[in-house]
Protein backbone atom coordinates (compact mmCIF):
# COMPACT_ATOMS: atom_id res chain seq x y z
CA UNK A 1 0.00 0.00 0.00
CA UNK A 2 1.35 3.42 -0.85
CA UNK A 3 1.17 5.60 2.23
CA UNK A 4 0.61 9.12 1.14
CA UNK A 5 -0.83 10.60 4.31
CA UNK A 6 0.52 10.69 7.85
CA UNK A 7 -1.48 9.48 10.84
CA UNK A 8 -3.13 12.24 12.84
CA UNK A 9 -1.32 12.44 16.18
CA UNK A 10 -3.01 11.26 19.35
CA UNK A 11 -3.77 13.62 22.25
CA UNK A 12 -4.90 13.05 25.81
CA UNK A 13 -8.59 12.81 26.66
CA UNK A 14 -7.86 15.41 29.34
CA UNK A 15 -9.79 15.55 32.61
CA UNK A 16 -13.18 16.56 31.24
CA UNK A 17 -14.32 13.75 28.93
CA UNK A 18 -16.99 12.36 31.27
CA UNK A 19 -19.89 14.54 30.16
CA UNK A 20 -19.26 13.36 26.59
CA UNK A 21 -18.26 9.74 27.15
CA UNK A 22 -20.26 8.71 30.21
CA UNK A 23 -22.96 11.38 30.10
CA UNK A 24 -25.65 9.54 32.08
CA UNK A 25 -24.68 11.73 35.05
CA UNK A 26 -25.59 14.76 32.99
CA UNK A 27 -28.92 13.36 31.85
CA UNK A 28 -27.71 12.44 28.39
CA UNK A 29 -27.83 9.19 26.45
CA UNK A 30 -24.49 7.36 26.42
CA UNK A 31 -23.03 5.85 23.28
CA UNK A 32 -21.90 2.78 25.15
CA UNK A 33 -22.09 1.58 28.70
CA UNK A 34 -20.42 -0.81 31.09
CA UNK A 35 -23.33 -3.26 31.06
CA UNK A 36 -22.90 -5.28 27.90
CA UNK A 37 -25.00 -8.21 29.02
CA UNK A 38 -28.73 -8.61 28.63
CA UNK A 39 -30.80 -11.02 30.70
CA UNK A 40 -31.20 -13.67 28.04
CA UNK A 41 -27.73 -13.47 26.56
CA UNK A 42 -26.11 -16.85 26.07
CA UNK A 43 -23.01 -17.67 28.05
CA UNK A 44 -21.74 -17.22 31.56
CA UNK A 45 -22.67 -13.82 32.97
CA UNK A 46 -19.69 -12.25 34.69
CA UNK A 47 -18.46 -9.01 36.19
CA UNK A 48 -15.01 -7.70 35.38
CA UNK A 49 -13.72 -5.15 37.82
CA UNK A 50 -10.54 -3.50 38.96
CA UNK A 51 -8.71 -0.34 39.85
CA UNK A 52 -6.41 1.67 37.59
CA UNK A 53 -3.22 2.79 39.37
CA UNK A 54 -0.52 5.31 38.52
CA UNK A 55 3.23 4.93 39.02
CA UNK A 56 2.99 5.65 42.74
CA UNK A 57 0.14 3.23 43.30
CA UNK A 58 -2.46 6.00 43.53
CA UNK A 59 -5.82 5.25 41.90
CA UNK A 60 -6.57 7.20 38.74
CA UNK A 61 -10.02 8.74 38.82
CA UNK A 62 -9.96 10.38 35.39
CA UNK A 63 -9.46 7.27 33.33
CA UNK A 64 -11.64 5.43 30.83
CA UNK A 65 -11.39 1.74 30.12
CA UNK A 66 -12.85 0.46 26.85
CA UNK A 67 -13.29 -3.20 26.00
CA UNK A 68 -14.08 -5.13 22.84
CA UNK A 69 -14.93 -8.79 22.99
CA UNK A 70 -16.54 -11.77 21.30
CA UNK A 71 -19.66 -13.45 22.58
CA UNK A 72 -19.71 -16.76 24.40
CA UNK A 73 -19.55 -18.52 21.02
CA UNK A 74 -16.31 -16.74 20.13
CA UNK A 75 -17.96 -14.65 17.44
CA UNK A 76 -18.18 -10.89 17.09
CA UNK A 77 -21.78 -10.60 16.05
CA UNK A 78 -24.46 -7.94 16.12
CA UNK A 79 -26.43 -8.19 19.33
CA UNK A 80 -23.65 -9.99 21.17
CA UNK A 81 -21.73 -8.36 23.98
CA UNK A 82 -19.19 -6.31 22.08
CA UNK A 83 -18.05 -2.84 23.00
CA UNK A 84 -18.04 -1.43 26.52
CA UNK A 85 -16.87 1.78 28.08
CA UNK A 86 -16.46 2.64 31.77
CA UNK A 87 -15.01 5.70 33.44
CA UNK A 88 -13.20 5.12 36.73
CA UNK A 89 -14.78 6.51 39.87
CA UNK A 90 -13.07 8.56 42.57
CA UNK A 91 -11.41 5.38 43.87
CA UNK A 92 -10.07 4.51 40.41
CA UNK A 93 -12.54 1.64 40.18
CA UNK A 94 -14.22 0.41 36.99
CA UNK A 95 -16.44 -2.56 36.17
CA UNK A 96 -18.19 -4.27 33.28
CA UNK A 97 -21.13 -6.66 33.40
CA UNK A 98 -20.74 -8.94 30.43
CA UNK A 99 -20.50 -12.54 29.27
CA UNK A 100 -17.35 -14.58 29.32
CA UNK A 101 -16.20 -14.64 25.70
CA UNK A 102 -15.29 -17.77 23.77
CA UNK A 103 -11.99 -18.04 21.93
CA UNK A 104 -12.20 -16.08 18.67
CA UNK A 105 -8.79 -16.66 17.12
CA UNK A 106 -7.62 -20.21 16.46
CA UNK A 107 -5.06 -21.26 19.06
CA UNK A 108 -5.70 -18.23 21.25
CA UNK A 109 -7.20 -18.39 24.71
CA UNK A 110 -10.45 -16.53 25.33
CA UNK A 111 -9.64 -12.90 25.98
CA UNK A 112 -10.92 -9.34 25.83
CA UNK A 113 -9.16 -6.44 24.10
CA UNK A 114 -8.73 -3.49 26.48
CA UNK A 115 -7.86 0.14 25.80
CA UNK A 116 -6.93 2.64 28.53
CA UNK A 117 -7.29 6.41 28.19
CA UNK A 118 -6.56 8.98 30.89
CA UNK A 119 -5.61 12.53 31.62
CA UNK A 120 -1.84 12.39 31.44
CA UNK A 121 -1.80 9.78 28.68
CA UNK A 122 -1.03 11.49 25.38
CA UNK A 123 -1.55 8.20 23.54
CA UNK A 124 -3.88 5.44 24.70
CA UNK A 125 -2.57 2.04 25.75
CA UNK A 126 -3.67 -1.42 24.55
CA UNK A 127 -3.71 -4.51 26.67
CA UNK A 128 -5.69 -7.73 26.85
CA UNK A 129 -7.52 -9.54 29.59
CA UNK A 130 -7.25 -13.32 30.00
CA UNK A 131 -9.14 -15.52 32.45
CA UNK A 132 -7.53 -17.31 35.40
CA UNK A 133 -9.68 -20.44 34.98
CA UNK A 134 -8.45 -21.02 31.40
CA UNK A 135 -5.13 -22.46 32.50
CA UNK A 136 -4.57 -24.85 29.60
CA UNK A 137 -5.69 -22.38 26.93
CA UNK A 138 -3.56 -19.65 28.50
CA UNK A 139 -0.52 -21.90 28.45
CA UNK A 140 -1.00 -22.44 24.72
CA UNK A 141 -1.77 -18.80 23.92
CA UNK A 142 0.82 -17.25 21.58
CA UNK A 143 0.37 -13.70 22.87
CA UNK A 144 0.85 -14.71 26.51
CA UNK A 145 3.86 -16.75 25.37
CA UNK A 146 5.37 -13.61 23.82
CA UNK A 147 5.29 -11.84 27.19
CA UNK A 148 8.11 -12.32 29.72
CA UNK A 149 6.97 -15.04 32.14
CA UNK A 150 7.27 -12.80 35.19
CA UNK A 151 4.87 -10.26 33.68
CA UNK A 152 2.20 -12.62 32.33
CA UNK A 153 0.06 -12.46 35.45
CA UNK A 154 -0.63 -8.76 34.77
CA UNK A 155 -2.82 -9.97 31.89
CA UNK A 156 -4.80 -12.56 33.84
CA UNK A 157 -8.02 -11.62 35.57
CA UNK A 158 -8.58 -13.59 38.77
CA UNK A 159 -11.87 -15.43 39.10
CA UNK A 160 -13.87 -15.32 42.33
CA UNK A 161 -17.32 -16.70 43.11
CA UNK A 162 -19.20 -14.10 45.11
CA UNK A 163 -22.79 -13.96 46.41
CA UNK A 164 -23.54 -11.56 43.55
CA UNK A 165 -22.06 -13.84 40.89
CA UNK A 166 -18.78 -14.50 39.19
CA UNK A 167 -16.29 -11.66 39.39
CA UNK A 168 -12.97 -11.42 37.59
CA UNK A 169 -10.51 -8.98 39.13
CA UNK A 170 -8.35 -7.09 36.64
CA UNK A 171 -6.31 -4.23 38.10
CA UNK A 172 -4.40 -2.06 35.64
CA UNK A 173 -1.05 -0.58 36.70
CA UNK A 174 0.01 2.04 34.21
CA UNK A 175 3.57 2.24 35.54
CA UNK A 176 5.95 0.83 38.12
CA UNK A 177 5.76 -2.33 40.24
CA UNK A 178 3.58 -4.89 38.54
CA UNK A 179 3.20 -2.66 35.50
CA UNK A 180 0.55 -4.05 33.17
CA UNK A 181 1.86 -5.34 29.87
CA UNK A 182 0.85 -3.00 27.05
CA UNK A 183 1.07 -3.98 23.40
CA UNK A 184 1.98 -2.42 20.10
CA UNK A 185 -0.33 -3.97 17.56
CA UNK B 1 -24.94 0.44 21.38
CA UNK B 2 -22.93 -1.08 18.61
CA UNK B 3 -25.30 -2.64 16.14
CA UNK B 4 -22.94 -4.40 13.79
CA UNK B 5 -19.39 -5.53 13.51
CA UNK B 6 -16.85 -4.84 10.84
CA UNK B 7 -14.23 -7.35 9.93
CA UNK B 8 -11.25 -5.78 8.29
CA UNK B 9 -9.38 -7.41 5.44
CA UNK B 10 -5.68 -7.44 6.00
CA UNK B 11 -3.64 -6.17 8.89
CA UNK B 12 -3.56 -2.55 9.90
CA UNK B 13 -0.40 -0.55 9.58
CA UNK B 14 1.26 0.01 12.95
CA UNK B 15 0.84 3.09 15.07
CA UNK B 16 3.39 5.52 13.63
CA UNK B 17 5.39 6.65 16.64
CA UNK B 18 7.00 9.37 14.55
CA UNK B 19 3.52 10.96 14.56
CA UNK B 20 2.18 10.16 18.02
CA UNK B 21 3.38 11.61 21.32
CA UNK B 22 5.53 9.37 23.51
CA UNK B 23 3.86 8.30 26.75
CA UNK B 24 6.45 10.16 28.82
CA UNK B 25 6.53 13.86 28.01
CA UNK B 26 7.83 15.50 31.21
CA UNK B 27 6.77 19.07 30.42
CA UNK B 28 3.20 17.74 30.62
CA UNK B 29 3.52 16.81 34.28
CA UNK B 30 0.69 14.31 34.52
CA UNK B 31 2.55 12.01 32.12
CA UNK B 32 5.32 11.43 34.66
CA UNK B 33 3.34 8.90 36.72
CA UNK B 34 0.93 7.87 33.96
CA UNK B 35 3.34 6.66 31.29
CA UNK B 36 4.10 2.96 30.85
CA UNK B 37 7.83 2.64 31.57
CA UNK B 38 8.42 -0.72 29.92
CA UNK B 39 8.62 -1.10 26.15
CA UNK B 40 5.41 -2.05 24.37
CA UNK B 41 5.32 -5.71 23.37
CA UNK B 42 4.63 -6.31 19.68
CA UNK B 43 1.44 -8.28 19.09
CA UNK B 44 0.21 -9.91 15.90
CA UNK B 45 -3.23 -8.60 14.96
CA UNK B 46 -5.90 -11.23 15.53
CA UNK B 47 -9.63 -11.10 14.94
CA UNK B 48 -10.11 -9.79 18.44
CA UNK B 49 -8.61 -6.44 17.41
CA UNK B 50 -9.04 -6.38 13.61
CA UNK B 51 -12.77 -6.23 14.26
CA UNK B 52 -14.47 -3.35 15.99
CA UNK B 53 -17.80 -1.83 16.92
CA UNK B 54 -19.90 -0.07 14.31
CA UNK B 55 -22.31 2.65 15.35
CA UNK B 56 -25.24 3.61 13.19
CA UNK B 57 -27.80 6.37 13.10
CA UNK B 58 -29.65 4.75 15.99
CA UNK B 59 -26.70 5.78 18.18
CA UNK B 60 -27.34 9.43 17.39
CA UNK B 61 -29.95 11.91 18.51
CA UNK B 62 -31.19 14.38 15.89
CA UNK B 63 -29.28 17.37 17.32
CA UNK B 64 -26.08 15.55 18.22
CA UNK B 65 -24.18 17.25 15.37
CA UNK B 66 -25.29 20.76 16.35
CA UNK B 67 -23.84 21.97 19.65
CA UNK B 68 -25.51 25.36 19.19
CA UNK B 69 -28.86 23.57 19.56
CA UNK B 70 -28.35 20.42 21.63
CA UNK B 71 -27.91 22.24 24.95
CA UNK B 72 -30.50 24.95 24.59
CA UNK B 73 -32.64 25.70 27.64
CA UNK B 74 -33.98 29.23 27.15
CA UNK B 75 -32.00 30.75 24.32
CA UNK B 76 -28.97 30.56 22.09
CA UNK B 77 -25.50 29.82 23.40
CA UNK B 78 -23.14 32.78 23.60
CA UNK B 79 -20.07 32.92 21.39
CA UNK B 80 -18.75 32.83 17.88
CA UNK B 81 -20.80 30.34 15.84
CA UNK B 82 -18.71 28.04 13.71
CA UNK B 83 -18.86 25.05 11.41
CA UNK B 84 -16.22 22.33 11.74
CA UNK B 85 -16.01 19.92 8.85
CA UNK B 86 -13.47 17.65 7.26
CA UNK B 87 -12.78 14.17 6.04
CA UNK B 88 -11.70 11.05 7.85
CA UNK B 89 -9.19 9.21 5.67
CA UNK B 90 -6.78 6.34 6.01
CA UNK B 91 -3.09 6.62 5.26
CA UNK B 92 -3.54 5.81 1.59
CA UNK B 93 -6.09 8.59 1.26
CA UNK B 94 -9.17 6.36 1.15
CA UNK B 95 -12.20 7.78 2.94
CA UNK B 96 -13.36 6.12 6.15
CA UNK B 97 -17.14 6.09 5.60
CA UNK B 98 -19.94 5.78 8.15
CA UNK B 99 -17.69 6.00 11.18
CA UNK B 100 -18.58 7.67 14.44
CA UNK B 101 -16.96 10.84 15.79
CA UNK B 102 -17.48 12.21 19.26
CA UNK B 103 -16.46 15.73 20.23
CA UNK B 104 -16.40 17.70 23.47
CA UNK B 105 -15.20 21.17 24.27
CA UNK B 106 -15.30 24.17 26.58
CA UNK B 107 -17.80 26.97 26.02
CA UNK B 108 -16.85 30.37 24.57
CA UNK B 109 -15.48 31.43 27.98
CA UNK B 110 -13.25 28.41 28.39
CA UNK B 111 -15.49 26.61 30.90
CA UNK B 112 -16.57 22.97 30.70
CA UNK B 113 -19.90 21.63 31.93
CA UNK B 114 -17.87 18.92 33.71
CA UNK B 115 -18.53 18.82 37.46
CA UNK B 116 -14.82 19.06 38.28
CA UNK B 117 -14.16 22.18 36.22
CA UNK B 118 -13.53 24.93 38.78
CA UNK B 119 -12.38 27.63 36.34
CA UNK B 120 -13.84 30.96 37.41
CA UNK B 121 -15.56 31.64 34.11
CA UNK B 122 -19.30 31.51 33.48
CA UNK B 123 -21.16 28.42 32.45
CA UNK B 124 -23.51 28.98 29.55
CA UNK B 125 -26.97 27.64 30.39
CA UNK B 126 -27.56 27.00 26.69
CA UNK B 127 -24.35 25.20 25.86
CA UNK B 128 -23.57 21.61 26.82
CA UNK B 129 -20.44 21.12 24.72
CA UNK B 130 -20.61 17.53 23.52
CA UNK B 131 -21.74 16.04 20.22
CA UNK B 132 -21.54 13.07 17.85
CA UNK B 133 -21.86 12.47 14.17
CA UNK B 134 -21.16 9.89 11.49
CA UNK B 135 -19.05 10.37 8.40
CA UNK B 136 -20.86 10.03 5.09
CA UNK B 137 -19.92 7.69 2.23
CA UNK B 138 -17.00 9.98 1.34
CA UNK B 139 -15.72 10.11 4.91
CA UNK B 140 -16.97 13.66 5.46
CA UNK B 141 -18.26 14.90 8.82
CA UNK B 142 -19.73 18.22 9.92
CA UNK B 143 -20.54 19.87 13.25
CA UNK B 144 -22.01 23.24 14.11
CA UNK B 145 -20.74 24.64 17.40
CA UNK B 146 -19.38 27.67 19.26
CA UNK B 147 -15.71 28.55 19.17
CA UNK B 148 -14.25 27.29 22.48
CA UNK B 149 -12.30 29.63 24.74
CA UNK B 150 -8.82 29.08 26.14
CA UNK B 151 -8.69 27.98 29.76
CA UNK B 152 -6.09 27.93 32.56
CA UNK B 153 -4.75 24.69 34.00
CA UNK B 154 -2.39 23.78 36.79
CA UNK B 155 0.49 22.28 34.85
CA UNK B 156 2.89 25.18 35.44
CA UNK B 157 2.83 28.88 36.30
CA UNK B 158 0.41 30.80 34.05
CA UNK B 159 -0.46 27.73 32.01
CA UNK B 160 -3.32 28.14 29.52
CA UNK B 161 -4.64 25.55 27.11
CA UNK B 162 -4.98 26.88 23.57
CA UNK B 163 -8.58 26.78 22.32
CA UNK B 164 -9.31 23.21 21.24
CA UNK B 165 -12.00 20.66 20.50
CA UNK B 166 -11.53 17.07 21.70
CA UNK B 167 -12.18 14.44 19.01
CA UNK B 168 -12.74 10.70 19.47
CA UNK B 169 -12.91 8.37 16.46
CA UNK B 170 -13.49 4.67 15.97
CA UNK B 171 -12.66 3.81 12.35
CA UNK B 172 -12.98 0.29 10.98
CA UNK B 173 -11.48 -1.66 13.90
CA UNK B 174 -10.55 -1.57 17.57
CA UNK B 175 -7.01 -0.76 16.40
CA UNK B 176 -7.96 2.40 14.54
CA UNK B 177 -9.35 4.07 17.66
CA UNK B 178 -8.01 7.61 17.98
CA UNK B 179 -8.52 10.39 20.49
CA UNK B 180 -7.06 13.75 19.55
CA UNK B 181 -7.58 17.51 19.79
CA UNK B 182 -8.22 20.08 17.07
CA UNK B 183 -6.62 23.52 17.43
CA UNK B 184 -7.04 26.86 15.65
CA UNK B 185 -4.63 28.53 13.23
CA UNK B 186 -2.44 31.29 14.61
CA UNK B 187 -3.21 30.63 18.27
CA UNK B 188 -0.39 32.29 20.27
CA UNK B 189 -0.80 29.70 23.05
CA UNK B 190 0.15 26.78 20.80
CA UNK B 191 3.95 27.12 21.08
CA UNK B 192 3.58 27.29 24.88
CA UNK B 193 1.35 24.22 25.30
CA UNK B 194 3.01 21.01 26.59
CA UNK B 195 0.13 18.84 25.34
CA UNK B 196 0.43 20.15 21.77
CA UNK B 197 4.23 20.09 22.04
CA UNK B 198 4.13 16.48 23.23
CA UNK B 199 3.54 15.60 19.58
CA UNK B 200 6.79 15.17 17.62
CA UNK B 201 7.94 18.23 15.75
CA UNK B 202 6.74 18.08 12.15
CA UNK B 203 3.57 16.23 13.10
CA UNK B 204 1.99 18.89 15.36
CA UNK B 205 0.72 21.02 12.52
CA UNK B 206 -1.67 18.21 11.56
CA UNK B 207 -3.68 19.12 14.67
CA UNK B 208 -4.29 22.70 13.53
CA UNK B 209 -7.50 23.30 11.59
CA UNK B 210 -7.70 25.60 8.56
CA UNK B 211 -9.99 28.58 8.30
CA UNK B 212 -12.09 28.24 5.15
CA UNK B 213 -14.10 31.00 3.52
CA UNK B 214 -15.81 28.33 1.41
CA UNK B 215 -17.11 26.54 4.50
CA UNK B 216 -18.02 29.88 6.11
CA UNK B 217 -21.72 30.63 5.73
CA UNK B 218 -22.73 34.24 4.99
CA UNK B 219 -24.28 36.06 7.93
CA UNK B 220 -24.23 32.85 9.97
CA UNK B 221 -20.99 31.11 10.97
CA UNK B 222 -17.24 30.88 10.33
CA UNK B 223 -15.94 27.67 8.78
CA UNK B 224 -12.96 25.54 9.79
CA UNK B 225 -11.68 22.39 8.10
CA UNK B 226 -9.97 19.57 9.96
CA UNK B 227 -9.07 16.31 8.22
CA UNK B 228 -8.19 13.25 10.28
CA UNK B 229 -6.02 10.36 9.14
CA UNK B 230 -6.44 6.95 10.77
CA UNK B 231 -4.22 3.92 10.49
CA UNK B 232 -4.36 2.28 7.07
CA UNK B 233 -4.23 -1.31 5.97
CA UNK B 234 -1.58 -3.50 4.42
CA UNK B 235 -2.69 -4.78 1.03
CA UNK B 236 -2.48 -8.41 2.12
CA UNK B 237 -2.59 -9.98 5.56
CA UNK B 238 0.80 -10.25 7.21
CA UNK B 239 1.93 -13.76 8.03
CA UNK B 240 4.32 -14.81 10.73
FE1 LIG C 1 -9.84 20.33 27.01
Amino acid sequence: MSQTLKQTPSQTVGPYFAYAWTPELYGRRPLAANRLVTRDMAGEHIRIEGVVYDGQGAPIRDCVVEIWQAGADGRHAPGAAGFGRCGTDDAGHYFFDTVKPGACDPGHAPHIAVTVFARGMLSHAFTRLHFSDETAANEADPVLASVPADRRDTLIATRAETPGGVVYRFDIRIQGDGETVFFDC
Amino acid sequence: MDTAVQEAEGDFTPRDWAQHPPYLSPLYKSTVLRSPSKPLIPMKQGLSVRTGPVFGHDSLDPLDHDLTKNGRVNGEPIGERMIVTGRVLDESGRPVPHTLLEIWQANACGRYVHRWDQHDAPLDPNFFGAGRCLTDAEGRYRFTTIKPGAYPWGNHHNAWRPAHIHFSLFGPSFLTRLVTQMYFPGDPLLPLDPIYNGVPEGARELLVSRFSIDVTEPVWALGYEFDIVLRGRHATPMEG
